[in-house]
């Protein structure tokens, strides 16, 4: 898409629709090392892919009762319903964090309750609001048993290299979601090892690429991860935060945004502040929802594929 | 939902006093307790300068749908709670100086204290 490769000339809207997209969950599948999307997740069950499938669900919010959504407990329990109506049982399911709104006990609790229902494995990385208890140390306590620093940590699973990550601690004034150096060189460290044919996930709750600094949609460093990784044929990295769907496509990387399964927030620079969109009542289910992510294996070529376009 | 983070406001209070020594014993015996407010809208400090006698406590007002959080650049003076929507946060500034501060969760927001001494002579801490 050349829009975004042009800085001048094209209004923000209309790179906005290039990147927003409709639908209730995104499937994606790799071939030949490029990310594809196969539309939204009725279309995608359609196409019966095989390979690696899981789960992106982020935002839920859990204790969230504004009028943007009285009962956010309530979306992400019919959340949890469709994932539960999957014809194919995904592997497992990573949540891209602000499990809850205010880090309370009763949140995290509930939250617990409810997409345990899934009976998937879950790999977290904690929201900014998943920090909030006075000590920071309810999400460390539930998620970081095994994990480096804040919380992250890596695993393997059907040939890809997964890596969640955590951008919402210790930020700084003025700036962006934040990594940190401690954090940076576990990554270069964790992945130096591995083959560049080795698909990469990244997931992390703010997005890693440059949304929209104007409202603190950004990571400072993010930048820096995408060094580290320029050698692998295929790159996705995971984000929420944003509470709506966004794409971009840069070199060997696909970053990719998820909608809240809680409320949704308006498009960069539509509204005054970056606040919970209050959305008629039938139109709120459209803006929540969750994601199915697939992986298709083809080896042989992973590793000659060094430019991913979106499908 | 109204409520006051009252505890984080009263070590507030405390660490104030530590760190301005008996100016805040002075404050309380011209016996007029100064008073300013900043509102949190729409992810911003407003005023966001705001310009105070040494004595004030300054009372934070989140009017968003979404926590926000006090933080002092460089901890120069105590960090808020998580403020839920309509609750307060209020610290008893009492050393003259320039405090920048930002919210926690939302780091692009910022803000700024000015705290002029008491007197009005420009006294330096």
């Amino acid at each position: 898409m050349t829009q975004f490769d042009r800085d001048d000339g094209v209004s923000r809207r209309k790179v906005l629709e290039c990147m927003t997209w409709a639908g209730t969950g995104v499937l994606w599948t790799v071939s030949g090392g490029v990310p594809h999307s196969l539309g939204i997740i009725d279309e995608a069950l359609a196409a019966d892919a095989k390979g690696l499938t899981f789960l992106q669900i982020s935002d839920s919010h859990v204790g969230f009762d504004k009028p943007a959504n009285p009962n956010a407990l309530g979306t992400l329990e019919e959340c949890v319903k469709r994932i539960n109506e999957l014809p194919q049982k995904p592997a497992f399911m990573i949540h891209t964090g602000d499990i809850t709104h205010l880090s309370k006990v009763a949140e995290f609790d509930d939250a617990d309750r409810i997409i345990s229902q899934t009976r998937l494995d879950v790999h977290y990385v904690p929201g900014e609001h998943d920090f909030l208890d006075p000590d920071q140390k309810l999400y460390k306590d539930r998620y970081g048993r095994g994990t480096k620093g804040a919380g992250w940590y890596s695993f393997d699973a059907g040939g890809v290299h997964f890596i969640g990550l955590v951008n919402v601690v210790d930020l700084k004034a003025g700036g962006l979601g934040n990594l940190g150096n401690e954090q940076l060189e576990w990554l270069e460290a964790d992945v130096k090892s591995r083959t560049a044919s080795t698909p990469i996930v990244v997931f992390a709750h703010i997005p890693l690429w440059t949304v929209y600094p104007e409202w603190g949609w950004g990571t400072q460093d993010g930048a820096q991860v995408l060094t580290y990784l320029k050698k692998f044929g295929s790159v996705t990295v995971l984000n929420g935060h944003i509470h709506q769907v966004m794409q971009k496509v840069e070199g060997n990387a696909t970053f990719h945004t998820a909608r809240s399964t809680a409320f949704p927030q308006p498009a960069p620079g539509a509204a005054p502040s970056p606040g919970p969109m209050k959305v008629p009542d039938d139109q709120l289910r459209k803006m929540l929802g969750i994601a199915n992510v697939t992986f298709k294996q083809n080896e042989q070529r992973l590793a000659i594929i060094d430019t991913a376009l979106q499908s | 939902m109204l409520r006051s983070i009252v505890g984080a406001a009263l070590l507030g209070a405390a660490v104030g006093s530590v760190l301005a020594g008996g100016v805040l014993i002075a404050g309380a015996q011209t016996g007029a307790a100064k008073a300013a407010e900043v509102g949190i809208d729409n992810f911003t400090f407003n005023p966001q300068k705001l310009t105070v006698k040494a004595g004030t406590t300054v009372t934070w007002t989140n009017r968003d749908d979404i926590p926000h959080g006090i933080a002092a650049t460089g901890n120069s003076f105590a960090r808020s709670g998580a403020l839920d929507t309509e609750d307060h946060y209020s610290f008893t500034f009492t050393t003259p100086g320039t405090y920048q501060y930002f919210c926690y969760i939302h780091p692009h927001m910022t803000g700024t204290i000015v705290v002029e001494a008491a007197t009005g002579s420009n006294v330096t801490p």
